[in-house]
């Protein structure tokens, strides 16, 4: 066992520490923003403005990451037209975009079908109330269907950002220098497997440690009104009242 | 004093399982397991309906042969592959390996099999020159973990961007997708692999040969788990009597037609 490489090297590790949260970052926020709408939409019952939300979910969730990630960065550069484009658009070239491409679309996809489902769970009385108030179909979503289905889709939400980020990993197989890929080059100079990985593993746990850790206080934040009342503000609340 | 014993007792069973260990080292070869890559053409390449053909290969086929013993070849990925070897996974490593001194801290090679030097390739009307003000900026593709990269790292790693892949093949993909705008491998390769096909038709090579020791080794040998001293002695008996009895440029002239062994 000899970690010496690995302190070496922690300069490599760090960037591609940066590399992973960047990548996972954006996938996920522009994933987010490109699946509420989509869920939206996909939950209509004109099957025109369903079905195509439907075939995009439906082709990203029934097709392995990996083989996403090889059709849109080698498939596409198979194309004259990207190749004439990459020429002329020196981002083109930088195999970070492709992957983030994937990521998106992929993330996109699961999470349209999460918000989906948690709007769908939305009680019907909830809706009936609105009407009767006199909300309109966009403040209706916006002001009742929405938050409480973010609300609802949280703890499936959170499982989705560890997957992606364990499934970022395979964005080193096309030459992207993330954590897996800095494990990968240390790993094949110094033929130091186990070294090499546990290191990269360990940071993976620590990134994944910040993520759950992020989305329980969010849930404590946000499911606040569904925790048994502690005993000390009530006592607290009798006594003001007095 | 019960504990000092076992302590003995323990200490003298861990040396009994060593020595058992390299006794069984020392056997009688009858079958070797060959780790090749399979992704290297010309070296070492699967045909579509899954056979392994190549120079690699058929030096291992023809070095079995003179040693008498069965082959298994194996294909593995060439970031695990000396691990893999080490991990027992197989016994040897037919697969242009180059013998470094990096290497040579984890495993022994043989005496060599080819050396051929390392070139640049670039786009025809490129005009891209192999110099640090040529390579300023400009991405360099190679195979993670081979002599290029370590060459390419270390000297030009400063001025160009160095974009590594898995394998050759992923490369040669990339530069036809204009992503990389120089590719440096082995001579021998880029012309088998990708000069000569139809995809690499608008590419050429450019830059003098690179061939010093120091960062491109002393050619392809084969690589053994250390310590397999019986292994390596049959094997470099085979290479030369493979040589000498003419299956070697039998071999060479069926993929090459000019001398690959070097001087």
């Amino acid at each position: 066992m000899d970690f010496s490489p690995i302190f070496e090297n922690y300069p490599l590790y760090l960037d591609g520490l940066v590399t992973t949260v960047k990548l996972v970052g954006m996938s996920l926020i522009i994933g987010f923003g490109l699946a509420v709408p989509l869920a939206v939409l996909r939950t209509s019952s004109n099957p025109l403005v369903n079905g195509p939300v439907w075939a995009f979910t439906y082709f990203f969730r029934g097709t392995p990451l990996l083989v996403q990630m090889f059709l849109i960065y080698y498939g596409l550069g198979q194309l004259q037209f990207m190749i004439d484009l990459s020429q002329r658009h020196d981002f083109l070239k930088d195999a970070y975009w492709y992957a983030l491409l994937a990521f998106t679309l992929n993330t996109g996809a699961y999470t349209t079908e999460i918000i989906r489902g948690a709007i769908m769970g939305t009680p019907y009385g909830e809706i009936e109330a609105a009407r009767a108030c006199g909300m309109s179909k966009l403040q209706t979503y916006r002001r009742i269907i929405l938050p409480s289905a973010f609300r609802r889709a949280l703890p499936a939400y959170s499982n989705e950002v560890i997957f992606m980020l364990h499934g970022s990993a395979i964005a080193s197989v096309i030459t992207i220098v993330d954590l897996t890929g800095a494990a990968r080059i240390v790993n094949s100079r110094y033929f130091t497997p186990y070294e090499a990985f546990i290191s990269a593993a360990v940071l993976y746990l620590c990134l994944t440690f910040l993520i759950v850790g992020g989305f329980r206080r969010l849930e404590r934040h946000w499911f606040a009104h569904l925790r048994p009342r502690e005993e000390t503000t009530g006592r607290r609340k009798v006594g003001q009242a007095a | 004093m019960k504990k000092l014993i076992s302590a003995v007792f323990v200490a003298a069973l861990a040396i009994g399982t060593t020595l058992g260990a390299a006794q069984a080292d020392t056997k009688e070869w009858t079958k070797v397991r060959i780790g090749v890559e399979g992704a290297y053409p010309p070296f070492s390449e699967v045909t579509p309906d899954g056979k392994l053909i190549g120079f690699d290969i058929d030096i291992a086929n023809a070095l079995c042969e003179e040693m008498k013993v069965e082959c298994e070849l194996i294909t593995q990925d060439w970031d695990g592959i000396i691990p893999a070897l080490n991990a027992r996974k197989y016994d040897a490593i037919i697969a242009s390996m180059s013998i470094t001194d990096e290497r040579r801290e984890k495993v022994d090679f043989t005496i060599k099999y080819y050396n051929t030097p390392a070139k640049f390739v670039r786009k025809k009307g490129s005009g891209i020159e192999i110099t640090e003000e040529g390579l300023k900026g400009k991405v360099v593709g190679v195979q993670r973990a081979t002599i290029h990269d370590m060459f390419i790292s270390e000297v030009y790693g400063g001025v160009a961007e160095v974009k590594r892949y898995g394998s050759q093949d992923e490369a040669y993909l990339d530069m036809v997708a204009g992503r990389v705008d120089l590719l440096l491998a082995d001579s021998v390769a880029l012309d088998g692999g990708f000069l000569q096909t139809d995809a690499g038709k608008d590419y050429e090579f450019v830059g003098p040969d690179f061939n010093d020791p120091k960062h491109f080794g002393e050619g392809a040998g084969i690589a053994l788990r250390k310590g397999e001293a019986d292994l390596l002695q049959m094997f470099n008996t085979a290479i030369e009597a493979i040589r000498a009895n003419g299956t070697y440029k039998a071999i060479q002239d069926k993929y090459f037609g000019f001398d690959v062994y070097g001087s």
